[in-house]
Formats: C-alpha cells, sequence, structure tokens
C-alpha cells in the first residue's frame, strides 16, 4: 500500500467508506509530508490542529453512514479564499494579519462536504504571475526537477501545484483568471479545471478581474476533478453572476466515451516556431482522441491573437478598481505615517508598502486604461474585440 | 502614444500609489512597452460591435429589498488597522 498521501480521493474515499483507514490517519498523513517539505514553499498558513478537529469530525460522519463524497478528504486551500479566522492574505503584504470574519462559498461548500482543510497555499500576489514569483512568501518550487535544475510551478496557484504534485494534500483548489489553475497544472503533472464562468461562487475569494476570475478543483485524476467541481459548485445568491444552474453529477459522466464527438482544432493554437517535442505531444493528443472515435476537425478562429491583448487592458482594469478597496483603513496593511502626513498621503504611502511591483503596475495600467480621455480607445476597444472572440466559438 | 514621466506621475496619483520622483522613468517606459502591445487592438475592425457586459447569457439576479444581515461592528471593525470607539480612524481629514 502506498503512503496514503499519495492516494487520489477517489481511491481515499473509497478506503473511508470501507473503514480502511480513517480521515485522522490521513490527515496525519499530509501533516508530517507538509512538516518535510517546507523547501517547495507551498504551505504558508498551516492549520494542523483545525484538520485535525475537521477531520475527528468527519469520522464520525462517516461512521453514521451518511457522508458526502469529499468526507474526510484533506486538501489544502489557495491564500486567496477567504477562510474564517484563518490568515487569508492572497500572498501580499497589504493583507498582512488579515483573518476574515467569514469564509468563502466555495471554502464553506468543501468544508459542507466534509473536507478536510490542512491550510493555506502560496501563490502569486493577487494572483497576479504565472511563475509564482511574486508571493510576499517567496517562490513555489515545483516537485519535479530538470536534473538538478530548479523548475518553477507556474502560477498563480503556484502553490496549489506543486502541493498536490509533492503529495502534500489529495487535491487543492486555485482559481483562473488568465490561465492560473491550467498552467500550473501543466507545469507540475496534475489535473486542473478552469470550470465555465458562474459555476463556482465568487463570493469570500480575493476579487482580481471579477469578469474572468473562477475557482476551481487542482488534483491527481480527472476523476478527482469531477469529485470535487461537484461540491466546489452551485448557485450562490451572495454572487449575482453565480450561474443558477442544477449541478450534475460530473463523476457519472465520466463514461470514457467520446465516439462520434466532434473535437475542433483552431488552426491558431499552433504557434510559429512551436518545438518540436510540443508538436509531437500535440499530434499524439489528437491521435488518442481520434483512436477513441473522436472526429478532428480543422476549424479556424481568427481573432485568437487579440485576445491576449485584450486581456492586458480588461484584467488590469478590473483590477485596479477592485484593489482600490486596499486603502489602509479597514483591513491589512498601514504604512506609518510621518508629521503632518493626511489622509492621501495615507492611501499613497500604504498602497507603494503594500502591493509589490507586479501588482502596482497592473493597478496603473489598468488606471490608465479606464482614464477619461482613454476609456473609449482601450477599455471600450478591448471590450468589443472580447465580444468577437466570444461570438467566433 | 507615448507615455512621458509627468502622465506616468499623473496614473500614479490617480491609483495613489506613492512613486519616487526617480523611479518615473522607468515606469513611464513599461507603461508604454505595455500599451504598445496592446495597440494591436487598433488593426480589429470592431464597428457595430457592442462591448461584452456580461460573459454569460444571464440576467442580474435582483433579490428582495431588505435587510438581511448586520448589528456585526465587532466583526467589521476586527480587522482595522485603527479602530476607536466603534468607528475606522484615519489621519484628519477636515481642518
Amino acid at each position: 500500500m502506498s503512503e496514503m498521501n499519495a492516494w487520489s480521493l477517489a481511491q481515499a474515499r473509497d478506503a473511508l467508506r470501507a473503514k480502511q483507514v480513517t480521515s485522522v490517519e490521513l490527515t496525519e498523513a499530509c501533516l508530517s509530508a507538509i512538516e518535510g517539505a517546507d523547501a517547495l514553499g507551498a504551505f504558508v498558513h498551516k492549520t494542523p490542529e483545525l484538520a485535525l478537529d475537521l477531520a475527528r469530525a468527519a469520522d464520525e460522519q462517516l461512521a453514521s453512514g451518511e457522508a458526502p463524497d469529499m468526507c474526510g478528504l484533506p486538501i489544502g486551500i489557495k491564500d486567496l479564499f477567504c477562510t474564517k479566522g484563518v490568515a487569508s492574505q492572497a500572498a501580499s503584504r497589504i493583507l498582512e494579519g488579515f483573518k476574515p470574519e467569514y469564509e468563502s462559498t466555495v471554502s464553506q461548500k468543501l468544508r459542507d462536504s466534509g473536507a478536510v482543510m490542512l491550510g493555506k497555499l502560496n501563490m502569486d500576489e493577487f494572483a497576479m504571475g504565472s511563475s509564482n514569483e511574486t508571493s510576499i512568501y517567496g517562490d513555489v518550487l515545483n516537485p519535479w526537477k530538470l536534473g538538478e535544475q530548479a523548475l518553477t510551478p507556474g502560477g498563480s496557484s503556484g502553490g496549489s501545484a506543486a502541493a498536490v504534485a509533492a503529495d502534500l494534500c489529495l487535491a487543492a483548489t486555485g482559481t483562473d483568471t488568465g490561465g492560473s489553475i491550467r498552467q500550473p497544472a501543466a507545469f507540475t503533472g496534475t489535473v486542473g479545471i478552469k470550470p465555465t464562468y458562474g459555476r463556482c461562487s465568487r463570493w469570500g475569494i480575493v476579487s482580481f478581474a471579477s469578469s474572468l476570475d473562477q475557482a476551481g478543483p487542482m488534483t491527481k485524476t480527472v476523476r478527482d476533478a469531477a469529485i470535487m467541481l461537484e461540491a466546489m459548485s452551485g448557485h450562490d445568491p451572495k454572487d449575482s453572476t453565480s450561474a443558477d444552474l442544477a449541478v450534475p453529477n460530473f463523476e457519472a459522466m465520466l463514461n470514457g466515451d467520446i465516439r462520434g464527438k466532434k473535437i475542433g482544432i483552431p488552426r491558431e493554437y499552433r504557434m510559429d516556431g512551436m518545438p518540436d517535442e510540443i508538436e509531437a505531444l500535440w499530434q499524439e493528443g489528437q491521435d488518442m482522441l481520434k483512436s477513441a472515435g473522436a472526429e478532428m476537425i480543422d476549424i479556424s478562429l481568427p481573432h485568437t491573437q487579440y485576445a491576449l491583448p485584450s486581456y492586458y487592458v480588461i484584467a488590469p482594469a478590473e483590477a485596479s478598481s477592485n484593489l482600490a478597496r486596499y486603502d489602509g483603513v479597514r483591513f491589512g496593511h498601514r504604512a506609518a505615517l510621518a508629521a503632518g502626513d493626511g489622509i492621501t498621503e495615507m492611501y499613497e504611502k500604504t498602497r507603494a508598502e503594500g502591493f509589490g511591483p507586479e501588482v502596482q503596475r497592473r493597478i496603473m495600467v489598468g488606471t490608465y486604461v479606464l482614464s477619461a480621455g482613454f476609456y473609449d480607445a482601450y477599455y471600450n476597444r478591448a471590450r468589443k474585440v472580447r465580444a468577437l472572440i466570444k461570438k467566433r466559438f | 502614444m507615448a507615455i512621458d514621466t509627468a502622465t506616468a506621475a499623473k496614473v500614479a496619483k490617480l491609483a495613489r500609489i506613492k512613486v519616487d520622483e526617480a523611479a518615473l522613468p522607468a515606469l513611464a517606459e513599461e507603461f508604454n512597452a505595455i500599451l504598445g502591445f496592446i495597440e494591436q487592438l487598433n488593426a480589429v475592425d470592431v464597428s457595430g460591435v457592442e462591448p461584452m457586459t456580461s460573459v454569460t447569457p444571464q440576467r442580474l439576479k435582483r433579490r428582495a429589498d431588505q435587510v438581511n444581515d448586520g448589528d456585526q461592528q465587532m466583526q467589521v471593525l476586527a480587522n482595522a488597522p485603527d479602530a476607536r470607539e466603534g468607528f475606522f480612524a484615519v489621519p484628519k481629514v477636515v481642518e
């Protein structure tokens, strides 16, 4: 029997239900793995006591015979999710010391389904980054190495990806605005899914770009992603953009049958100068789908090249507005003031000290594209291009 | 259009982020690089296109106009850097 912390969610769930193991044992296995992996920089706020309390409660629920799928399964939560009484600072200095008085809807749903939170996971500051190097906690390392060469786990959900890949937890939550689940999952050989916008409530998750932000699972297997996504999904009156749709049993839909499905390969997704190695993998993927009975068709999405430039306008614009709330008044860091400093100096010094360079840059770009005289030229144009990109789909 | 140091200073001011005088030229250069990249959007014909306002085709839900929580002064103030007598405290605003 392999180490329990290396199990998948499905494997652990089945073992719990068969009474071969307890949630406390699973949780302890993960906690000791976490203790031995500080060098990765994945877990930044550990909550072992809370975890063991939750595990004991889960074991009682399991004993009663009526336990949801996630019951007793130890997971990590990205630092972007507000967790009641537990530090939640979006890997930023400006939220230093912040302990929310409330729980995000997604982490609450996971808790309601019996999942055991082991602690909070590192990430890029305010989810702005793709290599987990903008965090106030320091860099995260990929548990995979190239020889002796250290590698990035990607970002912004780099702590989640590294923790899952290194078997510090069975699964983790991530968030994705412009690739922040999908890219680190790819970099660490784990499974990540950015659900359709509206599937998971954004309430209680620190906002970056609200029209793009979505939470999703980061797991070891596709089945696990289905199990965890179901527990995270659902309509929430507290998020006006949350989709009021029934949540299907995603796991039951994993029948492996894709016969007759048409899968489009957009011509524009194959980039110039793509390395042969990646080209070969791309081809191999198509062959696998084809041999499983799917029909592959070549398609074109001509506005693809404009996706990134429009993201470069829309995401900072929304971020500049969302991050205006960090002003040193209601929560988090406030700069020490000099004699005679007024409220404007307090805002300006607090934000200069509290935000890292990447976050400052994006806030200012956003401020610029939304400012009088440039709103139409940049922001509205980007929103029109976005409409065109979507229309093509 | 090129951003000069005066514009960079103005943007920093609007964003309420203190930027040292000496850092402004480098900041202006970064803005120019980013805006240069964004310029490609000008190549797209957007005539007659409505700007996207909602990601999914749904109408925002309305809720009943009623108070559904409150009486949480302690919780609201719990994380304040400076709270006094039940209020957030800030430097003097009015002379």
